[in-house]
């Protein structure tokens, strides 16, 4: 297992090596800051002061290397835009962003698992048609369409919830969360409920498939032939084999949403990372949208760390380590 | 009863009826978030909209950009190079600490040593102030090289922060020596983190969370008159659409800048608006100096935009009524010159440009252009109201006399750069004339370009005129407001003769809002929760 994960770790790094020089070269290759940011009435001096104090006015190979050497000290660079930490404006955000996303990922298990194990076992029933046809219209219906909708029937018309941004928060640990507070959750609500749509039709769709696949394996078969209750079926011998690619999807799922819930967080406003993404993208502010990425990069190696970990406590025929063949 | 016991009880009275009449919140949706609440740190309207809560300048510009005492009661210009500011007793800051001649200083000194600051015209106004004299603690000489009328107006943007966050000993203004001044200077993430946001304005921070929003609270110190509202929440949701449904919900009490489409919706459905024309003119920046422009391409194989009677033509050839009503929504008005009529400087009672397109043939065919040219106009999409179809439409227009016109379109953070490397031959501006007054729109697009001057720094065109550069030159040396008005009218009137900049119309600001709410729009567009107040 320690093995695993060091060579894992190295692997990382690589990676994120090799996702800096594409990401640095891609995002530096665009535009030129200084335009969007300096107003016609400030002076050549002053103009030119600002280009050597961030840097600007190096080569591309020299601008990474002084990126790459602060990014070992753990400073990713400074906002353009903002003047302050780009990491110090993504953190800020961070915890909007994995609130909103950790209520849609649980929505998302709590509905799509066993709305999936309903309409794989009742397969031919019209309950379990009409679960696998609602589903089609889950993650057929686009992301920034539902919202709006969403916003128009339940903030415009009937006036229940909040359109737009987030509730009263409450520090924990000194982190700010508005899941402890009634109008938090009211805020969340809509947003949240968005962004699971998509994915509870799709666990719900692969549990199920998964389910009716396996009813016609002969473990199955010969658990039913022993006299065993359904229930412990269902639970022991379907479920614990089913759910092996369905916790890879939602630790995917998790990852993706976390970095690129953005469509979700401009339409109700949430003040999240992936809205400030689109900001830095539209105001060329190339430090946060660097930051940004490393970031997310490690995030998904991390995920994917954590899901490889996983699979081992679900299933112990999985081995961490290689085959020393 | 004795008078004083009397004033006293009534005062006493009149706090609690306002105290319990006005506590309450003001939730205001923003189209785009303030990127600091350093006051000294990015001149925006987003950010000036937000400072301007909190700290106050020594003049400030009332809701049509006039000038009116702030911190100092009274100013003038002592003699050429002299203005003189009497500050006002009674100002004081939020932590109680009586605003000073001390404070100026350090205001002035702080612009000029600010690291973190980007985009400073501010700093280029106070490098102007070559020394700082304070007779007493209330009177300030601030002394510029060489008469410089607009100084004033220009302070109208320069907000005063208290001396006590950075320790000095007695300050004096030598801001390369440091002024006096013996920690660091504060920077922009001293002030976000709110510790050193002591202004001597209506409101106090109480909370800046970047992406989530901005809380302001009465200030309770406040020397001026108590504004209406106990607190203030500024969300910035960028997205007209959701702006609107935010204000329909209930979530805001007021929003900036709806979709003037929107404006019919948001009265159906109870709410009430206010339009404000702005100081912002939006105009055609053609390439009037280069023999080649790259964007244009001509039958004798010259550049068709260097001649005056072509630009004209153009002009002509512009039915701004119809763009102000079709395109606009009616939320706009057309220009007839680069600042609004009545703005110190303007053309008094000039006619509207005329709309001829066939004057406009008749002048091309004089200029020898009789079949046109081929021209393509460079223009934003997602910066100015309706950028991309207003582009389209003068492209139309221009196509009826026969200019072959194509339309480029692109993101703003591709498109400016772009201007600035003089890639366009017609490019879309806009620009607010923040000091209320005609010289602002000269020195920054008309003028030639003069780094050492600090004139001409946005004239991409390289428009070059010897004779409006010596009327605008003596313009802003001339103290007699009566002579510089004059002056800056004649180089406004020889602007429009030669046309380097086709002016189309000023936007308006717009604001919706709860209708038990009555809100003033001011020309700069600034959002101010000072300016709404309960109905009555």
């Amino acid at each position: 297992m320690a093995i695993f994960i060091v060579r894992r770790m190295l692997q990382s790094v690589l990676v994120l090596l090799a996702v800096s020089v594409v990401v640095f070269a891609a995002v530096y290759a665009v535009g030129d800051p200084i335009e969007l940011l300096v107003s016609p009435d400030v002076g050549q001096a002053e103009r030119d002061a600002l280009i050597a104090r961030l840097g600007l006015d190096l080569p591309l190979w020299q601008q990474y290397f002084h990126f790459l050497s602060r990014a070992l000290h753990g400073d990713l660079g400074t906002s353009f835009v903002h003047g302050v930490s780009a990491v110090e404006l993504i953190v800020q955000r961070f915890p909007a962003t994995l609130e909103l996303v950790t209520v849609a990922i649980a929505l998302t298990c709590i509905l799509g698992i066993p709305l999936g194990l309903v309409a794989g076992l009742y397969r031919d029933r019209w309950l379990g048609r009409g679960i696998m046809g609602g589903s089609v219209l889950g993650f057929s219906l686009p992301n920034f369409w539902q919202g709006m909708v969403f916003i128009l029937l339940f903030a415009v018309w009937l006036g229940w919830l909040p359109a737009s941004g987030r509730g009263a928060t409450v520090d924990v640990l000194g982190v700010p969360f508005s899941l402890f507070t009634a109008e938090g959750w009211r805020h969340l609500a809509l947003p949240a409920v968005n962004l699971a749509v998509a994915n509870i039709a799709l666990i719900l769709r692969m549990t199920a498939s998964g389910v009716s696949e396996a009813q016609s394996q002969d473990y199955v078969r010969f658990a039913r032939a022993k006299g065993l209750r359904p229930g412990r079926i269902v639970r022991r011998h379907i479920l614990r084999n089913i759910l092996i690619p369905v916790v890879t999807v939602i630790g995917m799922e998790f990852g993706t949403l976390i970095a690129y819930s953005t469509i979700t967080e401009t339409v109700f406003s949430w003040p999240g990372m992936g809205k400030l993404l689109i900001d830095s993208v539209y105001q060329l502010d190339r430090p946060v949208i660097v930051a940004y990425v490393m970031l997310v990069t490690m995030l998904f190696v991390l995920i994917n760390l954590i899901v490889d970990i996983l699979y081992a406590v679900l299933d112990p025929r999985v081995q961490l380590t290689e085959p020393s063949a | 009863m004795n008078t004083p016991l009397l004033t006293t009880l009534a005062a006493g009275l009149a706090c609690l009826f306002a105290g319990t009449a006005s506590a309450q919140t003001l939730k205001i949706g923003l189209a785009s978030e303030p990127t600091a609440v350093d006051p000294h740190y990015h001149q925006t309207t987003p950010n000036e909209a937000l400072i301007y809560h909190i700290f106050q300048p020594l003049v400030a510009m009332n809701a049509d950009m006039q000038l009116q005492p702030a911190l100092a009661k009274s100013w003038e210009a002592t003699d050429d190079t002299t203005w003189t500011f009497k500050l006002d007793e009674r100002a004081r800051f939020s932590n109680g600490e009586p605003f000073t001649a001390q404070d100026v200083v350090f205001s002035f000194c702080r612009i000029l040593n600010n690291e973190t600051a980007i985009g400073g015209g501010l700093t280029n106004v106070a490098r102007r102030i070559v020394a700082i004299e304070t007779p007493d603690a209330h009177t300030v000489h601030l002394k510029t090289a060489a008469p410089y009328p607009v100084l004033p107006n220009e302070l109208a943007r320069a907000p005063m922060i208290w001396s006590g966050i950075a320790k000095h000993d007695q300050l004096h203004y030598a801001p390369k020596e440091g002024c006096g001044v013996t920690s660091a200077w504060p920077t922009v993430a001293d002030f976000n983190k709110g510790d050193m946001v002591v202004g001597t304005g209506p409101y106090l921070l109480k909370s800046y969370v970047k992406g989530t929003g901005v809380v302001l609270e009465r200030n309770p110190q406040y020397w001026g008159d108590a504004p209406a509202w106990e607190q203030v929440r500024m969300t910035a949701v960028p997205a007209a659409g959701p702006r609107l449904t935010g204000l329909l919900a209930g979530d805001f009490d007021l929003i900036e800048n709806p979709a003037a489409r929107d404006l019919k919706r948001i009265k159906d459905s109870g709410f009430a608006h206010t339009i404000k024309p702005s100081v912002r003119v939006m105009f055609f920046q053609l390439d009037a100096g280069r023999e080649q422009s790259p964007l244009v391409k001509s039958p004798k194989g010259d550049n068709p935009l260097q001649n005056a009677q072509v630009r004209q033509a153009m002009s002509l050839a512009i039915d701004r009524k119809t763009i102000v009503q079709r395109i606009m929504d009616g939320v706009a008005e057309p220009a007839n010159q680069f600042i609004p009529p009545g703005m110190f400087g303007s053309i008094e009672g000039a006619p509207p440009l005329e709309y001829n397109p066939k004057k406009a043939k008749e002048l091309l065919a004089q200029a020898g252009y009789p079949d046109g040219f081929e021209l393509t106009l460079s223009a934003t999409n997602d910066r100015y109201i309706n950028d991309a179809q207003l582009t389209q439409a003068v492209a139309q227009y221009l196509s009826r006399i026969g200019i072959k016109t194509q339309v480029d379109t692109m993101t703003r953070s591709v498109y400016f750069p772009k201007r600035a490397k003089k890639e366009m031959s017609a490019s879309l501006g806009g620009w607010g004339s923040e000091t209320g007054e005609a010289s602002n729109f000269l020195q920054y697009w008309i003028t030639t370009r003069n780094p050492e001057l600090g004139v001409g720094s946005s004239n991409y065109g390289a428009y070059s005129n010897p004779e409006l550069d010596k009327v605008y030159l003596q313009a802003v040396r001339t103290l007699d407001d009566d002579k510089r008005s004059a002056l800056l009218q004649q180089a406004v009137k020889i602007a429009l003769d030669e046309m380097p900049s086709i002016p189309l119309h000023f936007e308006s600001g717009v604001w919706a809002y709860r209708s038990d709410i009555q809100y003033e729009g001011r020309a700069d567009q600034r959002t101010m929760a000072t300016a709404a107040r309960p109905a009555q």
